[in-house]
């Protein structure tokens, strides 16, 4: 278990070596000079010279690289090209803005789906499992923008509740005023993981109900509530552990496209404006970052994968 | 945009085995359910608006319905049967412009995606270990990243026009039907056809050409549905954050980003919700049919390999 678990974490090393290859280089092909960028139109040969000295763009670009990774792994991000701030300094004003509604969403969304999800597995073929499958399949393929689209048509403009755009400060709020205040973001996420959390957990416990010491259960039997609890629910929960990391891992994205929805200033509205403006500094420093809480949770899901099926750690 | 359940370990239809290939031969004719005619109507219907849109649509693109008056965010009147939007445009007949673009975008991207990950996926299965290793390697880890992200870094890169638009989906979605292509053309590398078919001496070429792509092919073409899933929702994302489809031309993403505004002001709010349900009735009836065809063909691919 322990060497399986070290070889995913260098495999996990490797991957975000690689990521920050993409991001660099990618971001490199830019036309256009991070000095001129700074300096603006006006700016004269030497001036530009000058900058890019103190930028280190004379410098080869493998001994850029090198230089960015290790300013990035020291926490230094590097100066926006458009607003001219360190990126550490936009960082610092908007992540709590992400972490918020995305800490929010995991805490809220992901017990009540595994609930449903668990509820569908007890009773399959059931009214209540099939419409709550016919749901969430419709939901699985619908972007998160409609689902916005409908609460916000269902609370603001039917109940009178809330306001479409998220605004105001969020300093010294409580639990459940913050709760309040992006009760919208947080139910549209919620809804986006909803759908595969349901799925996936259904299929994860009814893949342990159909094993054959459940059936022996059964066969004994064992009352069915306690062959859900104390059977296939333990058995079921490194699946259910893989599912929530590989959602949570998702969520990237949905939060993304729910923060330019409702308008708050967030990282991912931070980044989309980075590529408008071409700030690639913006981008790479961000873009890893995103990247990098990624490949954290898909590791995490990958190991809890691991940790509960050992068919895995010996593959034919 | 949900991304797939691709690392997913345990199989979605618990139940469900296969003794020889993926594709070994289904029990009983094809039927589609009631759910699957639904789908094959709505997604027929919006294939008739891509095709016939720009000829039926009752105003131009960028036409203004009301040219004397200040129209903005208008409520559905005769005229302009889903209102206007925010600069006094027709919605209906933008709505009709942009199905073509929203669903051929995607369409040639998912395409294109295949070309490129079917002949690598083939290709690595049948090549060399050290080769194979080498491109699954690079493909481990452009699967690892957010598509979304990725297509960030692109547009922030080359800058966001149509054709860059289908290459970068076409790129990002190859990760996956390579790793399913590999996948496929591992299992049939080992089977006993393909063996004798050494033993009679053939070549790689014809290996690939005679038995592995008529037996890998199937699966594949049931698994098209799916993908053009998540190409048109990332196509939508990417409009709908404003780096995809650029302004004046309609897509369903960037308009209902265009007319946010309307949700804000408390105006009249056709103007997102139409944009918004195309995509989601073109989406979830994409599915529906999905849904019946896998379920035909033994389960998802992604959950199969």
């Amino acid at each position: 278990m322990l060497p399986l678990i070290a070889k995913r974490l260098a495999v996990g090393l490797l991957t975000v070596l690689a990521v920050s290859v993409i991001i660099f280089f990618g971001t490199k092909v830019l036309p256009g000079d991070a000095a001129q960028i700074r300096l603006g139109q006006a700016a004269t040969a030497e001036n530009i010279a000058a900058m890019r000295e103190r930028l280190g763009l004379d410098q080869p670009m493998i001994v850029q690289y090198w230089n960015w990774l290790k300013n990035f792994l020291s926490g230094n991000l590097g100066v926006s090209l458009s607003a001219d701030v360190p990126i550490t300094e936009l960082i610092n004003d908007r992540y709590k803005y992400t972490l918020i509604v995305s800490g929010l969403t995991a805490l809220i969304g992901v017990p009540i789906s595994l609930m449903l999800g668990i509820l569908g597995a007890m009773f399959p073929g059931s009214l209540y499992d099939r419409v709550l499958t016919f749901i969430s399949v419709s939901l699985v393929a619908a972007p998160e923008f409609f689902t916005a689209t409908l609460l916000v048509l269902l609370f603001v403009f039917w109940l009178g509740m809330g306001n479409a755009v998220v605004v105001g400060s969020i300093d010294d709020k409580g639990f459940f005023e913050l709760i309040k205040h992006f009760a919208l973001p947080i139910t549209t996420l919620c809804f986006v993981i909803a759908s595969q959390l349901i799925r996936m957990s259904r299929a994860a416990v009814l893949n342990v109900m159909s094993s054959p010491y459940v059936e022996m259960a059964i066969l004994k039997g064992v009352p069915r509530k306690r062959i859900i609890f104390r059977h296939a629910l333990l058995n079921a929960l490194g699946p259910i552990v893989n599912v929530v990391a590989l959602n949570l891992a998702y969520l990237v994205t949905g939060v993304i496209v729910v923060e330019v929805y409702f308008g708050y200033p967030g990282l991912a509205t931070l980044i989309v404006q980075g590529v408008q403006t071409r700030d690639f500094v913006l981008i790479q420093g961000l873009g890893m970052l995103f990247c990098l809480t990624y490949v954290v949770l898909m590791l995490i899901a990958d190991i809890a994968a691991f940790a509960s099926n050992p068919r895995l750690r010996h593959p034919k | 945009m949900n991304e797939p359940t691709e690392h997913y370990v345990a199989p979605y239809d618990a139940g469900v085995s296969f003794d020889e290939l993926p594709d070994s031969a289904p029990s009983g004719k094809f039927k589609f359910t009631f759910t699957g005619w639904l789908g094959v109507i709505i997604v027929t219907f919006w294939i008739f608006v891509a095709v016939l849109g720009p000829f039926i649509a009752p105003y131009g693109e960028n036409d203004l319905p009301f040219p004397d008056a200040y129209s903005e965010f208008q409520v559905p009147q005769p005229g302009a049967w889903l209102g206007t939007d925010d600069s006094d445009r027709d919605v209906l007949s933008r709505l009709m412009y942009g199905a073509g673009r929203t669903m051929g975008i995607s369409f040639l991207a998912t395409v294109l995606a295949y070309f490129i990950g079917v002949v690598l996926g083939i290709g690595a299965a049948v090549s060399s270990p050290k080769v194979d290793m080498v491109i699954s390697r690079i493909n481990d880890a452009l699967l690892s990243l957010p598509s979304i992200m990725l297509g960030l870094v692109v547009v922030a890169a080359v800058g966001s026009s149509i054709p860059v638009l289908i290459v970068t989906a076409g790129l990002i979605y190859s990760s996956v039907i390579f790793r399913l292509s590999r996948a496929l053309g591992m299992e049939i590398k080992v089977s006993d056809f393909v063996e004798a078919a050494q033993a009679r001496g053939e070549g790689r070429w014809w290996i690939i050409t005679k038995e592995i792509w008529p037996n890998a092919r199937m699966p594949l073409i049931t698994d098209f549905g799916l993908r053009l899933i998540y190409v048109i929702l990332f196509i939508s994302s990417l409009s709908f954050l404003g780096l995809g489809v650029q302004p004046p031309q309609a897509d369903w993403g960037s308009m209902v980003r265009e007319n946010l505004g309307a949700l804000q002001y408390g105006e009249s709010v056709f103007s997102v919700i139409a944009p918004a349900l195309s995509i989601a009735t073109l989406t979830v009836a994409i599915n529906l049919i999905v849904d019946d065809v896998s379920a035909h063909s033994g389960g998802r691919l992604s959950n199969r390999l």
